[in-house]
Formats: structure tokens, sequence, C-alpha cells
């Protein structure tokens, strides 16, 4: 039974690994380019293992963001994972020793297959949970340190590979604008941004474009709010 | 070997913030009780408005008032979201954007 939960969570994973070896490498590379040896990939890729929170962390590193302004930046790009774990509470419950760590390893990838997934009666979940969060976990983590080695070895100049958090975000938004018939939230999002930006500044407009956001989305529950409404896509 | 001491607090800072959004679901609502309505309705339509928020927050140091006014954000920008409406691959559409948006700033501007 463990051995079937295995070979089903690896088969499963196997476009992760793809994904996260890439994305891992580009993340490395960028460390690197800022300064920051492989010993930064592996501390971050484990204790993090987010990818736009640890992308978007290089920025706030390398400028010397405040302790203050790092987490709250970090807080508002990673709040999406509440919702995941709000609707994983069922398949994730009873799974014991393990939960603490699949809680943990709750990536946007990770979820998008948990929260999916449909197991065959031969398969153990719990068993099935560890063994992709821990496969994917070390996906990551090889990805990362492997782009921070190459990073030191990189023939050209790496000026411009920043852009690179830029349009992971870019990517998310087109796959859940295509995926999705309701656009009401993401063009709230863009606007009330760009409308922020323009009347507090680049250092003061998130706190209240967040918080009108917040608002927006309450206001027009009523027309947004459908029984039916289909889950967040996952980058 | 020099340790930055602040860039080291801030990944356990960034660890732990990470780590807090992720369990607050499980603490919040743990097992056997009802998530409120407005959570899960949140739930389905903050995401996407977040995610418009980040790619506006990535464009927030490009100055369109002087040189070179954006475009290579705008270029890469408007490649990334053709590719990725073309092929839907994320891998070709990221590595593609950030090709575009080096060789802009690296070659032409």
């Amino acid at each position: 039974m463990t051995k079937k939960s295995f070979k089903r969570a690896f088969r499963d994973s196997l476009p992760i690994m793809a994904g996260y070896l890439a994305l891992g490498i580009g993340y490395g590379v960028l460390l690197q380019s800022k300064g920051y040896s492989f010993w930064w990939a592996i501390l971050m890729s484990v204790t993090m293992f987010a990818g736009s929170g640890q992308y978007a962390g290089v920025d706030f590193m390398a400028s010397g963001a405040s302790l203050l302004t790092t987490g709250f930046m970090t807080l508002i790009i990673n709040c999406r994972h509440f919702f995941y774990g709000v609707s994983l509470l069922e398949k994730y419950r009873g799974t014991g020793a393990a939960k603490p760590y699949l809680i943990f390893g709750l990536t946007d990838e990770t979820y998008s297959i948990t929260a999916t997934t449909v197991l065959e009666d031969d398969i153990n979940p719990k068993r099935y949970y560890l063994f992709l969060t821990a496969l994917n976990h070390s996906y990551w983590i090889t990805g990362c340190v492997l782009g921070a080695v190459l990073g030191m070895f990189l023939p050209f100049s790496s000026e411009g590979i920043d852009f690179a958090m830029t349009a992971l975000f870019i990517v998310i938004m087109v796959e859940q604008w295509l995926s999705s018939k309701e656009h009401l939230p993401a063009i709230l999002g863009v606007a009330t941004t760009v409308v922020c930006l323009l009347v507090f500044g680049a250092e003061y407009f998130i706190v209240p474009a967040l918080f009108l956001i917040a608002a927006e989305l309450m206001l027009f529950r009523k027309k947004l709010d459908k029984p039916e409404s289909e889950a967040p896509h996952a980058d | 070997m020099q340790i930055d001491v602040h860039a080291l607090l801030q990944v356990l800072v960034m660890a732990a913030v990470i780590a807090f959004t992720r369990f607050l679901p499980f603490l919040a609502f743990p097992e056997g009780r009802k998530t409120p309505r407005v959570i899960t309705y949140l739930g389905g339509v903050l995401p996407y408005a977040i995610i418009g928020m980040l790619v506006v927050y990535c464009f927030k140091g490009v100055s369109v008032v002087s040189y070179p006014w954006g475009l290579p954000e705008l270029i890469a920008g408007a490649f990334v979201v053709g590719m990725h409406v073309w092929l839907r691959n994320t891998l070709i559409s990221v590595f593609g954007g950030v090709a575009v948006y080096m060789i802009l700033v690296q070659l032409v501007f």
C-alpha cells in the first residue's frame, strides 16, 4: 500500500518536478545575482517553500526593507494560502503526525493537486499527501540550489532577471482570467491598485489598495457570490 | 565569512509569516466546525483581485514619463500575456518573458 501510494504521488508530481526545477533554478540565479550564495538558497527553500514569496523576498533583502515591511508584504503576497487551507480542511482531516508538515508545504502547486485529485481505494491518502508534499519540497530545494550554483558561472550579465517575478504573476493572472467567467475581481484588483499607486505613491499604496479591494468585494458580494463559484486557480 | 544579520532576520520573518498563512485556517476552523460563508466567499474572489494587485506592484518602480518610458516592461509583459494565451505553458511564458526583458534592458534600451 505504501509502495502504491508513493508510485501514485510520484506520477502526479512529475509536472511539478519540471516546473519547480526550472522556477527554482531561475530563483537561485536571481539570488546569486543579488550577491546571496547558495547557503541562502538552501535556507530559504527549506524554511519558506514558496515561489512568489521567495522571489519577492530577494527584492526585500536586496533593498534592505525593514522587518515590518518584509513581514507585511509577505503576508499580502501569501494570504491566498489561507483560502487553500480552508478548502482542504476536510481532506487533511485525520492525517495525524504528518499534518503539520502537510500544512507547512501547502504551496500553490501541491494545493492544485491535492484539491482536485481523486484517489483509488488501495491508496492511503495520508501517505500519498505526505509523499507528494515531500517530493515537491525536494524538487524545489534542488532547483533553488542548482540555480544558485549555476549563477556563479553564468557567462552573461544577469541584469533584468528580476523580471521573473513579474512574469510569474502575469502568467498566474492570465491563467485565472482564462479559467474563469467572472473577471470583476481581477479588474477591481488592478484598477484599485493603479489608482492607489497614483494617489498614495510607490511607498504607501499597498495598504489602502488592500483595504479598498476587500471593501469593494464585500460591496459586490450579491453579484459575485454564487454557490457554484469555481475554486481559485492555482499557479 | 560576514553574515548579513538583517537578511537572516528577514528570512526568519518571511518563513514565519508564510507558515502562519498556511496554518491559520486549520487553527481558526478546527476539525468538525463549519466555515463561515463570508470566508468561503472571500476565498473564491480574493485570489483573483490579489494577483491583479501584485501585477501592478511589480510595475511600481517603472517611470512612464522618462526614458525608456516603461517600454521594456510593456513589451516583455505583452509578450508574456501573448505567449501564455497562445501556449498556456507557464515555463515557456516565464522564461521567454525574462529573456525578452533581459535582451531589451541590456542591448536595446
